[in-house]
């Protein structure tokens, strides 16, 4: 299905310069690309914008509870920032950031020169894009009335009937619901075009059983997303068809039902968990290996775990709801069903220890990020299995240590394999390599503000304190924990500082990539970096899992031992 | 710029992979199922429930005439690309236009039977929550007909146009399971609303 066009002709081809400045030509080659390359590098930097803005929400909100009977911000400023923060975060940093990194890796990957739908790709990006700033534009039109409020107040999983139009009257509400919509449209299109691309564009020889595991991760993840992002968009036309054209689907002075929304909210937003975490998983599995100079352990194994995780997290939804009582018959399941998540999730934790195990490691950034995420991730998954249990969850629901839990794996996880991410593919993307020097203090600074926040955020939890409340008192015995957890986001905020000032300075100074830097084995090296629009000048093809090993060492080619 | 890996492949060995169209349309058709399942899951989870009237059996009619019209347009949407993958192009644009007229006629009764809902028996979206399910459901179904009648009248346009040949089965193709599955949608809602509901 590969599209032969003669090389010759693109290579040779420079846009004519007829009308305007050179500033406008480059302007209007980025919004009208279809170029998966650029889509995918747009989606990250568009991603980046968000996670600074989130994180100044984040760093906001610390500043008002590092102490108690604070007034930093008022009780309304502080629900609309962690509503916007969350929101925020899941819809316009994590999918948009991994889909960036899929739709720029995944072609080179399988040797293809775009993605199967190139005009969609375009689409699916500018219509995210728009959501994310509908939403943000609520600050300065969400106010229908007077008084009633900008930006959206009603946490990110928005539960009923707080959207009902007697509770969230003005338009807040409606900017966050129809952004979601929109960026929930947008993610549909990227994971159908990422399915379609592994299944339809791979070059000759790239055999489902040969593809890299990014690639298979991404399009497990899209086949989650189908199932688990529609939901959310029926959820949203239902909202709309409530708080427009008067509809009783969450009105409970209707007979509606208030926990119907809950349930087809968390039938999205645990799967969510996994769009977000798969892609991070999928980095680990490129990264580990050549930075422990071994082939990844348990290729099978890691590709059924994923698949598995995928069916499982369908039916884990309601361990979100068990403070509402579900009866003990929906409990046990969902009790269960969510401990039996944590097998798969073990499997590739221990495929990724073997493959380090007896391996040459080096400890470029890349691998550290990557090293810090395995101890993380195992963190966060125990403290899972803790909240699965639907009595123990019964005590700690909706308290700190809930909020502490998943930033582990959002933070502590995901976040720390982008950050590998960005140190391993950033010489791919800009030709150039990112100072590893500044990658160290990036590190460290930022497990020390990690570790500072999130372990100690535990503690507040286990001893009460509920989340989403704006202040507390000072008898309580929650303002140590408080103050310990706010000064590690100081950490955190240089750390990222660093990490942009890297970011941009490496751009123009940093040290001359070519097309191999880390002696890689999967196809994306094989071609310059920053790689020629059309990728491949030759339609590679290929013989195994690692076809730049074969190429490397073909007195052992990898063909040997499949 | 570029080396392309130069790892030996076998000629013989030949190289197939599936349509992007087609793998593009069931993807599309996994998150409309999803769609669909959680509005037919909050019609189920919500029948019987409406604090007033008028009740389903009060007021809904067997649409038969519209659901067999629906679903034999099924039927001729694959003689459409069957006439078209051999190359009968007027054919196909006869079997094209009977796939919009049955289409039509689906969307004219729902029409007809939202008229009488709404100005004789008074049921609104906003009456009870059997009004707000049923026309949330129902509509969502026949906003997809309408979508499949816009794409399927500008292939008929274009096949009238003589812009359309062999080489375009495979879109035709791609277009029809969308349609087949818009039919299966409606069997399901046919089910769940008229005789389940009811």
């Amino acid at each position: 299905m590969v599209t032969q066009t003669p090389v010759t002709s693109i290579a040779g081809h420079a846009p004519a310069s007829q009308h305007g400045s050179r500033a406008f030509d480059v302007v209007y080659d980025w919004i009208t690309t279809v170029d998966h390359k650029k889509i995918g590098i747009m989606y990250i930097v568009y991603a980046l914008i968000f996670l600074v803005i989130a994180g100044i929400e984040a760093l906001l909100m610390r500043v008002q509870l590092a102490v108690p009977n604070n007034t930093f911000v008022s009780p309304q400023s502080f629900n609309r920032l962690f509503t916007m923060h969350g929101t925020t975060m899941v819809f316009f940093v994590g999918m948009p950031i991994l889909f960036g990194f899929g739709n720029y890796l995944i072609p080179l990957m399988i040797g293809a020169r775009d993605m199967a739908f190139p005009r969609l790709n375009a689409f699916s990006f500018w219509i995210s894009a728009f959501s994310g700033f509908l939403l943000y534009f609520s600050y300065f039109a969400g106010s229908g009335l007077y008084g009633a409020g900008t930006a959206p107040d009603v946490g990110w999983f928005a539960y009923a009937p707080l959207t009902a139009r007697v509770f969230s009257p003005g338009h807040s509400t409606d900017y966050w619901t129809l952004s979601v919509l929109l960026s929930s449209i947008g993610s549909l299109g990227t994971a159908l075009n990422i399915v379609a691309t592994t299944l339809s564009m791979r070059c000759p020889g790239m055999k489902l059983s040969r593809m890299p595991l990014l690639v298979w991760l991404y399009f497990v993840t899209s086949c989650i997303a189908f199932i688990a992002i529609s939901p959310l968009s029926a959820a949203q036309i239902m909202l709309v068809i409530d708080r427009y054209l008067g509809g009783h689907f969450f009105d409970t002075q209707a007979g509606g039902s208030a926990v119907l929304w809950m349930h087809f909210f968390w039938i999205f937003g645990h799967p969510e968990v996994y769009i977000l975490v798969l892609p991070a998983f999928a980095f680990a599995n490129e990264i580990i290996p050549v930075f422990s100079r071994k082939a990844i352990f348990g290729y099978p194994a890691m590709v059924s775990a994923t698949v598995g995780i995928g069916f499982i997290s369908m039916g884990v939804w309601a361990h979100h709801m068990f403070t509402v009582g579900l009866g003990p018959g929906a409990n046990a399941f969902f009790t269960l069903a969510t401990m039996v998540i944590a097998v798969p999730t073990g499997i590739k934790i221990f495929n990724w220890l073997a493959t380090m195990w007896g391996g040459n490691i080096h400890f470029s950034t890349p691998m550290i990020f990557s090293i810090g995420f395995l101890f993380q991730f195992l963190v966060a998954g125990l403290t899972g299995v803790m909240l699965a249990a639907a009595p123990f969850d019964w005590q700690l629901g909706n308290s700190y240590f809930v909020v502490a839990h998943f930033h582990y794996v959002l933070v502590g996880a995901i976040l720390f394999m982008i950050f590998a991410a960005f140190y391993y593919w950033y010489p791919k993307m800009t030709g150039r390599m990112l100072s590893e020097r500044l990658g160290k203090w990036h590190f460290w600074l930022f497990v020390i503000g990690f570790h500072l926040t999130f372990d100690f955020m535990h503690i507040p939890g286990i001893l009460g304190m509920p989340r989403r409340i704006y202040t507390y008192e000072a008898d309580r015995g929650w303002a140590i924990w408080n103050m310990i957890v706010s000064s590690g986001a100081i950490f955190q905020t240089i750390a990222t500082l660093i990490f942009v000032y890297n970011l941009v300075v490496s751009y123009f100074k940093g040290a001359v990539a070519g097309p191999d830097p880390w002696d890689a084995w999967t196809l994306e090296w094989s071609t310059s970096s920053p790689p020629p629009s059309y990728n491949f000048a030759k339609t590679p093809t290929v013989e195994s899992r690692r076809p730049l090993w074969d190429l490397k060492h073909p007195e052992e080619p990898d063909t040997q031992y499949e | 710029m570029s080396t392309a890996v130069a790892v030996a492949h076998q000629a013989n060995e030949e190289w197939r992979q599936p349509s992007r169209g087609i793998v593009g349309m069931a993807c599309l058709i996994a998150a409309e199922s999803a769609i669909f399942i959680i509005f037919v899951v909050a019609y189920i989870f919500y029948t019987g429930k409406s604090l007033t009237g008028p009740t389903p059996r009060e007021v809904l009619e067997l649409p038969i005439f519209s659901t067999i019209c629906l679903l034999s347009s099924s039927i001729t949407v694959h003689f459409a690309v069957h006439e078209l993958r051999a190359s009968k192009v007027r054919l196909s644009a006869w079997w094209l236009a009977a796939t919009v007229l049955l289409g039509s006629i689906f969307i004219a009764s729902t029409a007809a039977e939202w008229y009488k809902l709404i100005y004789h028996d008074g049921l609104t979206i906003r009456t009870n929550l059997f009004g707000t399910t049923f026309y949330s459901l129902v509509g969502l179904h026949a906003s997809h007909v309408i979508a499949g009648l816009i794409m399927l009248g500008l292939a008929l346009i274009f096949t009238l146009m003589g812009k359309v040949n062999q080489s375009h089965a495979e879109r035709l193709e791609v277009l029809s399971i969308y349609w087949h599955f818009v039919d299966a949608v409606w069997v399901v809602v046919f089910t769940v609303v008229y005789i389940l509901g009811r």
